[in-house]
């Protein structure tokens, strides 16, 4: 008993002095726990997050843009695979955490349970969902499991141009016709509240977060990314001449920040519950896709072979 | 932990040298069926922003790493001889070039 007491503070006293974490360290194991939940969850999204933009590649308006959107999606799967490696590293394998994906029993960003239904929701999507996403990102780079840390250094140093690109897709339609710029607006409108929720719950609902923060797998909390993805989103929004759906958004002289609107949590928890308008076609495709794919993994394997045997016959 | 995914695809470490001259240095793993297999996906996973020159990849299966509790044992030779540093040694005033 006192052995693992002393562990837990050998432990402890790592994570207080800014030591990474790294996979043969004991770790207590609600950690480990957490971690493989955490890591795989965000892996899922990566790869789920494919789906609403795949949806638009082929109708992209024109080859600059689907080039770039097909880059995009790339990123997104090697995201995907740069965290599942991570996940590994805590000793569950990589057929447990998909099989999690695909069963239902693992959750993924609730965020791609909604629709990409025009052109500029692939925008929106890149300027504030990929936004939201790069605010809990670049926390996470000073995560202290060290695998979870590299990966997102990596992700991070990819994920820029994605923001980037949406933004980008936005202020060219928020320019263009009357009808381009109504376009750029509904998505807006339907992409802003989901991509507040994004952050989580807020800090007073978040049971998880203390532990999380103790362990410094977490260095911020909800709330606090969630006001700086505000703060900065609506002047991003201001300069391309649109408007935050929101019309209790108020700047507070004495915080410095905005005052905004109440989020819908009920409308958050039931998209989470699996009632989102997507959910459900979600899950579908991943399945048929690892389906489809699964003669292919074979064929692999079995090619693998035959090389190894000519390499040995030679 | 499970080296091997479903099928039976094992696990490669991943390791990439950014320019001529330099060290390869890992950046991550994936599962591949063999190694020609994994270089190819770690070209895909890893250098799609010509962040590499040349790759390397090594069964993860045939890693053997140290033991993090047995750190300080094992490093502790070195904690005693400063002498080994160039910084130990007390050198004359206005002597140049060493």
């Amino acid at each position: 008993m006192t052995e693992v007491k002393n562990s837990q503070e050998l432990f402890q006293a790592k994570v207080d002095a800014e030591q990474k974490i790294e996979p043969k360290d004991w770790m207590p194991e609600k950690y480990r726990k957490t971690l493989i939940r955490q890591i795989s969850q965000h892996a899922h999204s990566e790869v789920v997050g494919m789906l609403p933009e795949g949806n638009w590649i082929t109708r992209a308006p024109n080859l600059r843009r689907k080039a770039i959107l097909l880059a995009k999606v790339q990123d997104e799967a090697g995201h995907g695979l740069y965290l599942y490696s991570a996940a590994e590293t805590l000793g569950v394998s990589r057929e447990e955490t998909i099989d999690a994906l695909l069963s239902g029993k693992a959750k993924y960003s609730s965020i791609f349970n909604y629709p990409t239904l025009t052109w500029a929701d692939i925008g929106a999507v890149g300027w504030l969902v990929d936004g939201a996403a790069i605010m809990n990102q670049v926390m996470l780079c000073r995560t202290s499991y060290g695998p979870y840390a590299r990966a997102m250094v990596r992700i991070c140093k990819e994920e820029s141009f994605h923001q980037r690109q949406g933004y980008e897709i936005m202020n060219v339609l928020a320019n263009g016709t009357p009808e381009q710029k109504e376009m750029a607006q509904d998505a807006l409108n339907r992409w802003w509240w989901p991509s507040l929720m994004m952050f989580g719950p807020s800090d007073a609902n978040s049971p998880h977060s203390a532990e999380s923060m103790k362990w410094k797998i977490k260095r911020q909390s909800n709330d606090e990314l969630r006001q700086i993805f505000i703060d900065r989103t609506v002047q991003q929004a201001e300069v391309i001449g649109l408007t935050i759906p929101d019309p209790k958004l108020k700047w507070n002289e004495e915080t410095m920040h905005y005052e905004h609107g109440e989020i819908d949590w009920a409308e958050f928890n039931n998209v989470v519950a699996g009632n989102g308008p997507c959910n459900k076609e979600r899950l579908a495709a991943r399945n048929k896709a690892h389906d489809e794919g699964a003669w292919v993994r074979e064929a692999a394997m079995a090619y693998a072979a035959k090389r190894a045997r000519k390499k040995q016959a030679a | 932990m499970n080296n091997t995914n479903e099928q039976g695809w094992p696990l490669w470490e991943i390791f990439i040298q950014s320019k001529r001259g330099l060290d390869h240095k890992h950046v991550g793993s994936l599962h591949a069926a063999d190694a020609q297999m994994a270089i190819e996906n770690a070209r895909d996973v890893y250098t799609r922003r010509q962040e590499g020159q040349s790759i390397w990849v090594v069964p993860a299966a045939a890693i053997s790493a140290s033991q993090p509790d047995d750190a300080a044992m094992l490093f502790d030779p070195a904690d005693d001889k400063t002498y080994r540093h160039p910084t130990f040694y007390v050198m004359p005033e206005g002597a140049k070039f060493i």
